[in-house]
């Protein structure tokens, strides 16, 4: 099956994440899609498969347009997308899954379905018994369902979006002789990935996104150079060899950056101290965290998304209690602690989503300030607002006192978010914080992390990035694939390196003890 | 349990002033309409009963007094159920803890009889509160520790406060001799809150509520404690992150509703019924739920809404002896203004 | 001997207008909406149900009312909570309110009025066998209705392929949307399919085992039926479980009546609701994370059993009842 992409476009509000995408992709191959993170590869894959319409452009299958304006009418004309989440009903056994809304000219009756089940498995190498809950297959397990189901009806065209985060090696290698298969008995085959050696290994040809656009002449076959793709990706110039040359806003240029003194940073002690740390966040797992984090010093996660930053994260603010191993703050053992502990201890925690975790939408600014009022019974109305105007001053932010935040754009709500941070906080755990704003708001959010920084302040960050990562931190920690790089001075990495890291070129030579894996 | 959804109704904010008085005035219509209609179909002439509902209260004073006597412990209620309401809470247990607080606030007034009558009238109030406050706590405890939804927990307190009022009246607090089961055996007058003139109404009664009721609007609107409670019910997650101890706010805000509903459980003890009867919350805190649900918890909506809705059933009283109808054409008219509200509401895309 | 099984056979009889409500809830919420107007349609739909019978002499027009009431107030919750986002809690619980006032106000003039009545109807060589036939084979068309709901139900959920999409439906909806499931269309057919339900049930009072009409006349009936689902973990066979029990309680406390005349008849009608409460107490109570930390302390051979015993017992309720769905 051909499917091919005309000039699709797809706007959310100002973000053009697919901006006139051309591409062909033909029968009976694997296609690789690369891209860093909001490059735009998963919107466009959800417009192929239904989940999102497109604003412009047209996609076809087999030479004939089509509308797919839902996921149903996608299915039936043949495209089926695996998610990172597999999407199943958690309650049901395998079989369930496969029968549940499934069309009845490809499952007829229970008894078939079960063979059906049975010999599809078997033929991709896959192990599922029809009767396993869902609840007892690992992830790789419930991707496998998911594709049988898929193929069971009817889809000629497979989509897999990341599908090797979460899955062991040799899962991942049983799903790489599977779909060579399908491949081979003519199935289209989209994979998306931001790992390079997946991308070598079996796709016959790769494209690759960048802020929503094709780069350079669109598809190209496999293989290609190593070092043409990761420019492909993240944009490389003449320069990207050279470490130190590496222009970095967060220092001033006239002194050596590898010796600038930061204040605090060898005479404190440090900010968080982690030894031997295991936790869990619903699938994942970090085991054997090593760690040492200095105050007054900014730490970026790189990585793609979900391969363990949030974990960090989450325990770094005592949201997340670790299940072995000691976590020690400014010195202290926080053993048990929660995170209300842990704020009165000086970690802030600035999410992601604002709207949902940080901020309440329908309070004002000063209501907001008020709540963050130290003591008394009555709210102090004129404190509260005089406060509240000192932030809209200094952080330049486009409210009133009594606006409710939900009315803030996002840029204004995330200076919003910085203002309301305590003087004397000593360590900021930041989920993407300049995720959705504009190059001046973002470019005002990091002048004020810096300036906590400089202040003594430790700033941990996650961001989709690598910009931010290169511009703004002093040491970066690199999550691939289930394992964690250790600390690496900003200094020695150039953008080239990091790209590579991300990419999982050379992980070996960075690699930290400690692992994050799905369980 | 039943997850928590999310459209529970709150204080609501930036509301544009006109838009909700059009919500309102589409509520008010449409419940009309709805009304009349039922009325037609029961060949009970709309204009007459409407006169009944919304003028019947006025036309003597005992009847007025009735209304004010109604109009107390439904404000009282109200006025607990807007705290709940603003922590994000539907309290279906009100009328338990009604109950209960009845049933406390008669501890006093059978252990200590001689004592003078301020004195017991104080305790009979403490221990209503104390009795109400803790029926709610058992709510409280259901849900943050089994995790047991707050609606069913409520319910099913409801049903259990009843029986032990039931228990009670028909059981060791029995009129003696007579084997009834309408009651206990009735307070003497002296114990009674003082009437005003030969009218059944105590002013006490008013007084409590509309002090009680400019509390409330005092906690929820300037103090801390209230505007954290409303950080709680819209976003409890970032109220956690800003340091708010959300479970003890959702906790806290239960106790009050609790102790207020008790403190009108021992009004319909004291001043109302003077004995203690097995349905002693009379269906106040259902009618103090809907009350809650139509002004979304706007404190400042409670004393209007809360007197309306018992002009309505006061005056619906008399549908029956005049018009042949049942007065239950009232808890029509209420329903139906929340409906019709609630429809408003969506119809406006509001949520 | 021959007592045991008249008192058995009530209690199978009695039970009857709780199954029709709790099988039609179960199916509501299963599919994700709560419905938690059951008291007041309930009482609507018997009201209905009995004056439509009454005025037209027929049975099957009264029982077609109930059920088209039921269906009525169940579209109401539905247009309101999933069309227009209210929430499903406050919309069910006004409803609940405004339909028991509905019925008092409406019903007035068929109060204490006699009406058809649902006729016995033995089952002709059947109800001569030894045992089952008095306590099976001797009840009424709706009894035996009753009977055969609950397979059905139980078969329709597990054993077809709309029972697994409706299941889907409340677990996780974002997997139907993902197969093209029309999600809210579905979910509005199995809310009224419950309503229906619902609106027999409440005929099954007026109409059969409580002929007539009066105020209140299923005495709070509808509260215990959403309190059953739960108990029953949402469950055909256990939540039928629920209604027999709760039944056999009832019936426990009429016989206590006559044994203990001096407390009045008020402490044994509300006897049974109080019961059933205590026992959902308990049932959560050993569902809860802190006897799971008991249990580990068992002794190995008990600990499995015992585990899988609570785990039976506590089952969840469908992921997402009563959440609004939203696109992905």
């Amino acid at each position: 099956m051909e499917v091919s992409v005309h000039n699709l476009t797809k706007t959310f509000g100002t973000l053009r994440a697919n901006d006139r995408i051309s591409l062909h992709f033909a029968g009976g191959q694997i296609h690789g899609v690369l891209g860093e993170n909001g490059a735009g590869k998963s919107t466009l894959m959800k417009l192929l498969s239904g989940f999102l319409r497109p604003d412009g452009g047209e996609i076809l299958l087999d030479s004939t347009p089509v509308a797919l304006g839902e996921p149903g009418a996608a299915l039936r004309a043949g495209v089926g997308m695996v998610h990172q989440e597999p999407l199943d009903v958690p309650g049901f056994s395998a079989l369930e899954n496969l029968l549940c809304a499934a069309p009845r000219w490809a499952l007829p009756t229970r008894i078939e379905a079960r063979n059906t089940l049975i010999v599809l498995a078997g033929r991709l190498g896959f192990s599922i018994a029809p009767d396993d809950p869902i609840s007892a297959l690992t992830v790789g397990q419930r991707q496998q369902l998911e594709i049988i189901r898929l193929l069971a009806c009817g889809a000629r065209t497979l989509i897999l979006d990341e599908p090797t985060t979460g899955i062991s090696a040799a899962q991942a290698r049983s799903l790489f002789a599977a779909l060579r298969r399908l491949a081979a008995e003519g199935n289209t085959v989209l994979f998306v990935s931001h790992k390079l050696d997946e991308v070598a290994a079996i796709c016959n040809t790769v494209s690759v996104l960048r802020a929503g656009q094709v780069v350079g002449e669109g598809q190209v076959p496999m293989p290609q150079p190593q070092e043409r793709l990761l420019n492909m990706m993240f944009g490389g110039g003449a320069d990207h060899t050279n470490p130190v040359e590496t222009p970095r806003r967060g220092v001033s240029t006239t002194t050596n950056p590898v010796e600038t003194p930061r204040r605090g940073v060898s005479t404190t002690v440090p900010a968080w101290q982690i030894e031997g740390i295991s936790a869990r966040d619903g699938n994942m797992v970090l085991a054997g965290l090593d760690l040492s984090i200095p105050a007054g010093a900014v730490v970026g996660l790189a990585g793609l998304e979900g391969s363990g930053q949030q974990i960090l994260l989450r325990l770094l603010c005592g949201q997340l209690r670790p299940s072995a191993g000691q976590l020690r703050l400014a010195g202290v053992d926080m053993a048990g602690a929660t995170s209300a502990t842990f704020r009165q201890g000086g970690v802030e925690y600035l999410p992601a989503d604002r709207l949902v975790k940080g901020l309440v939408g329908p309070l004002t600014l000063a209501e907001h300030f008020a709540l963050l009022q130290p003591g008394g019974a009555i709210i102090n109305r004129h404190g509260a607002e005089v406060k509240a105007r000192a932030a809209i001053t200094g952080y330049n932010i486009k409210a009133t006192p009594d606006s409710p935040i939900l009315s803030l754009s996002g840029g204004n709500q995330q200076r919003a978010m910085l203002a309301m941070i305590p003087d004397n906080t000593r360590a900021l755990v930041c989920e993407q914080p300049t995720r959705g704003l504009d190059v001046a708001s973002a470019r005002a959010i990091w002048g004020r992390l810096m300036a906590r920084r400089d202040a003594g302040c430790a700033v941990v960050f996650a961001t989709a990035d690598l910009d931010e990562i290169l511009d703004y931190s002093d040491y970066v920690l690199v999550f691939f694939a289930g394992r964690v790089s250790q600390m690496l001075p900003r200094a020695e990495l150039s953008a080239y390196r990091l790209a590579e890291l991300i990419g999982g070129v050379g992980f070996d030579a960075v690699n930290g003890r400690a692992k994050a894996n799905p369980q | 349990m039943i997850a928590h959804d999310q459209a529970t109704p709150t204080i609501s904010e930036g509301h544009t002033r006109r838009s909700a008085l059009l919500i309102a005035a589409l509520a008010l219509v449409g419940a009309l309409i709805f009304t009349s209609l039922v009325l037609l179909s029961s060949n009970v002439p709309p204009l007459a009963a409407y006169n009944l509902i919304f003028l019947g209260t006025f036309s003597t004073p005992t009847r007025i007094s009735d209304m004010v006597m109604l109009a107390s412990p439904l404000l009282l209620c109200s006025c607990g159920l807007t705290l709940t309401f603003a922590a994000g809470l539907y309290n279906l247990g009100i009328e338990g803890q009604m109950a209960l607080g009845a049933v406390a606030a008669m501890i006093p007034l059978r252990l200590l009889p001689n004592l003078p009558p301020p004195l017991l009238w104080v305790l009979a109030f403490a221990c209503g509160a104390a009795g109400g406050a803790m029926w709610a706590l058992l709510v409280a405890g259901l849900r943050i520790r089994l995790q047991v939804n707050e609606i069913f927990a409520g319910l099913g307190l409801n049903f259990l406060a009843s029986g032990i009022a039931l228990y009670l009246v028909l059981g060791p607090w029995r009129r003696i001799g007579r084997a009834s089961s309408s009651g206990t055996e009735p307070l003497p007058t002296d114990v009674w809150l003082p009437t005003f003139g030969t009218l059944r109404v105590a002013p006490a009664a008013p007084v409590i509520a509309l002090i009680i009721l400019v509390l409330i609007w005092f906690a929820v609107t300037r103090t801390r404690w209230g505007l954290e409670l409303r950080a709680v019910g819209l976003n409890p997650q970032a109220a956690g992150r800003m340091g708010i101890p959300a479970t003890r706010r959702l906790a806290e805000s239960l106790a009050a509703c609790g102790a207020l509903a008790g403190i009108a459980g021992a009004i319909q003890v004291l001043a109302v019924f003077h004995q203690l009867i097995p349905s002693i919350s009379s269906g106040i805190g259902l009618l103090a739920l809907l009350v809650v649900l139509l002004i979304q918890a706007n404190p400042a909506w409670v004393l209007p809404i809360a007197a309306a809705f018992a002009i309505f059933t006061t005056g619906s009283l008399q549908m029956s002896v005049a018009l042949g109808a049942d007065s239950s054409i009232a808890g029509v008219l209420q329903g139906a203004l929340v409906l019709f509200a609630l429809l408003a509401r969506g119809l406006s895309g509001r949520r | 001997m021959e007592q045991i099984l008249i008192t058995l056979a009530a209690v199978l009889a009695t039970a009857a207008p709780l199954i029709f409500a709790t099988m039609g809830e179960t199916i509501s919420e299963r599919a994700g909406v709560v419905n938690l107007s059951l008291d007041g349609s309930m009482l609507l739909a018997a009201m209905a149900g009995f004056a439509v019978a009454r005025v037209s002499g027929s049975l099957a027009l009264g029982f077609a009312a109930a059920a088209l009431v039921g269906c009525l107030v169940a579209l109401i919750l539905g247009v309101l909570s999933l069309s227009l986002g209210q929430s499903q809690t406050a919309v069910g619980f006004v409803l609940a309110l405004l339909c028991t006032d509905l019925s008092s106000f409406l019903g007035t003039p068929y109060v204490r009025k006699p009406g058809p009545a649902v006729p016995h109807a033995p089952l002709p060589g059947l109800s001569d066998i030894p045992i089952l036939g008095p306590l099976l084979f001797s009840h009424d068309m709706l009894i035996y209705a009753s009977f055969l709901l609950l397979p059905t139900v139980w078969w329709f959920l597990y054993h077809t392929r709309a029972g697994l999409v409706l299941r889907a439906l409340g677990e996780r909806p974002q997997t139907a949307y993902a197969r093209g499931v029309p999600v809210i269309r579905l979910r509005y057919l199995y809310l009224l399919i419950g309503g229906a339900l619902v609106g027999i049930a409440g005929a099954a009072y007026s109409l059969d085992l409580k002929q007539g009409w009066s105020y209140r006349h299923t005495f709070g009936t509808g509260w215990i039926a959403l309190a059953i689902v739960i108990f029953g973990g949402w469950h055909p066979w256990r939540v039928a479980i629920g209604c027999y029990l709760f039944a056999a309680l009832q019936s426990l406390a009429s016989r206590s009546q006559s044994v203990l005349p001096s407390i009045p008849t008020q402490v044994f009608q509300v006897a049974p609701f109080v019961l059933m409460i205590v026992v959902l107490a308990l049932i959560n109570l050993l569902a809860s994370p802190g006897t799971a930390h008991r249990l580990a302390t068992l002794p190995k051979p008990l600990r499995r059993p015992a585990e899988r015993f609570v785990g039976w017992l506590a089952t969840p309720a469908p992921a997402a009842l009563g959440q609004p769905f939203q696109r992905p």
